[in-house]
């Protein structure tokens, strides 16, 4: 289902105006990060996807559905949201409770309920942990768990917001898989990120953000190049587009493989 | 001249059978500025609670070893006098942001407020302390009302106005934007050549290369190297024992094997590698 955003502008109770005028369409099983500086709306414009935060003007419709017309609860059958903290999120008594919530409150059978917990823990890594307590795991594995928690309602549209922040190598190759996995069942994702090397690495489309614009919106090659127009967004190309830049390479680069290729010609 | 001595430093939080740090030695002089990186769960925020006063004074626990700060040792003095010579910014902002004060400028007020600076001495240290991090636009804000990265700065400056001998720091620009990432630790490197001293916990391999002076490599609570960046960020260990390295290190290394990088010495850093690819 497509997302449709129409010369969308929010503007906070405090005054502080924090989208200008937004557009975009976002068509289904894409795979989109938006980067940009702190402040620039990147969080506020994901939370008009499903229904937190509603138009000053302007519109946001998740396939048919005008946002101004459904209430968060109905939204959420078409769009997961997760949080960047994951304990902003979790309350349950045990993780396999906490990832069946989504899904029961769908109002969906217990025969569906159960595959879909099954299938979410599996694709986390968090088969074995089912019956842990979710604050008796790390801060690593509750980021897990909040994703698996969101992964199991079965959304057609997937938003994380930060989904690498404060995570070692080791989880961020695992979130990377979990996107991948995502990618081939054709879910639409829309990950925030200050990551821009796993940015690079893992989406095809960038948008980046300044100020409650959008400043450049194309396929990721295009955008994480444009090393001057990024800064003023306090964004830095990643490390291996930089370094191609820097070396003077043709092409831009933006992962090892493109990297090596390059420099052997 | 050491300020800081961990000698065989032992560490269980109540409830946990396993120790978290394990015979940690570690020393650091005076001015000098110290990266603790590792996977999640190795301790470095336990590390960082520890230098800090935290373990064992408010988590409790059992702590053994020796734990000397400025010439005080951690059994012998209380988490009041300690905070006089240590502070922590945490990882998480919304941990640290005290929720009983209406603007960013009296919630970095507020620790000094609570050491007894009087009032006419804590307004240019806010004002100055504001200006250093970059955020005297953020004074008459909310501190509810920021984006995450912006909490950070409110965070790392409510310790820096409190000018303590030692500044821990847990992931201080974990949420914070590219740029911004790179003038904080700017910021940070300024401070140890004013003579503070830094320890930092951090998953930025990239920045650490660039602006820290030594590199403690912790895996399962034991320190598994520790050293000058360049030694310890390229060392063929680090990959294998699940910690994050540079792509610059990384794509060199394959570029090693495929005979298009020269050098012994493998990059950390944009420049170094910059250099290594041209010759």
């Amino acid at each position: 289902m497509n997302i449709i955003i129409r010369d969308l502008r929010f503007t906070y109770p405090t005054g502080l105006e924090a989208l200008r005028g937004i557009s975009l369409t976002i068509a289904p099983g894409e795979q989109v990060a938006i980067v940009g500086q702190n402040g620039a709306g990147k969080t506020t414009l994901v939370k008009h996807l499903n229904g937190l935060l509603q138009p000053t003007q302007g519109s946001v419709h998740i396939g048919d559905w005008d946002t101004r017309q459904h209430p968060v609860s109905k939204l959420a059958v078409r769009v997961g949201y997760v949080f960047q903290n994951p304990d902003e999120q979790l309350f349950s008594q045990n993780v396999g409770m906490e990832v069946a919530f989504g899904p029961k409150n769908l109002g969906y059978p217990a025969e569906k309920v159960d595959a879909l917990v099954k299938d979410a823990l599996a694709l986390t890594e968090l088969s074995e942990k089912t019956e842990t307590n979710p604050y008796d795991l790390s801060s690593t594995w509750r980021k897990m768990v909040a994703l698996a928690s969101i992964i199991s309602m079965d959304t057609d549209i997937v938003i994380l917001d930060e989904p690498t922040t404060g995570q070692d190598a080791v989880n961020v190759r695992r979130i990377a898989h979990v996107i991948a996995a995502l990618r081939e069942r054709g879910k639409t994702v829309i990950t925030i990120t200050h990551d821009i090397d796993f940015c690079a690495e893992n989406f095809e489309r960038v948008i980046a953000m300044s100020q409650g614009q959008i400043l450049l919106d194309g396929p990721a090659n295009e955008v994480l190049g444009q090393e001057e127009i990024l800064a003023t967004t306090y964004v830095d190309p990643p490390q291996l587009t930089r370094l191609g830049l820097r070396l003077g390479l043709k092409e831009t680069v933006r992962n090892q493989e493109e990297f090596l290729t390059a420099i052997r010609k | 001249m050491a300020i800081v001595t961990l000698q065989n430093v032992t560490y269980k939080y109540p409830l946990t059978e396993a120790p978290v740090l394990q015979n940690v030695n570690l020393q650091v002089n005076e001015g000098e500025f110290v990266a603790v990186i590792g996977p999640n769960g190795a301790g470095k925020s336990t590390l960082c609670y520890t230098l800090a006063g935290f373990v064992p004074h408010f988590f409790k626990g059992e702590l053994t070893g020796i734990v000397e700060v400025a010439g005080v040792e951690t059994h012998q003095s209380s988490l009041n006098e300690w905070v006089l010579n240590v502070g922590l910014a945490f990882q998480n902002p919304f941990n640290q942001i005290s929720g009983a004060k209406y603007t960013v400028f009296e919630e970095i007020a507020f620790g000094l407020e609570n050491i007894g600076v009087p009032r006419g001495e804590m307004k240019p240290r806010v004002e100055k302390a504001l200006a250093l991090t970059g955020i005297s636009d953020l004074a008459d804000r909310s501190p509810y009302s920021l984006s995450g990265g912006q909490q950070q700065r409110v965070a790392l400056t409510s310790i820096l106005v409190m000018e303590p001998k030692v500044l821990v720091l847990d992931e201080p620009t974990s949420q914070m934007d590219p740029i911004g990432t790179r003038e904080v630790f700017g910021v940070i490197r300024t401070m140890a050549e004013r003579g503070m001293t830094v320890v930092l916990a951090e998953h930025k391999v990239e920045w650490i290369a660039a602006f820290a002076d030594r590199v403690v490599a912790l895996k399962d609570g034991q320190v598994l190297l520790d050293g000058k960046p360049g030694e310890v960020l390229t060392s063929p260990l680090l990959e294998e024992a699940g910690f994050g390295i540079s792509r610059y290190t990384s794509t060199a290394r394959k570029a090693k094997e495929m005979g298009l990088w020269k050098k012994d010495q493998l990059p950390v850093t944009l420049e170094e590698a910059v250099e290594g690819f041209r010759s």
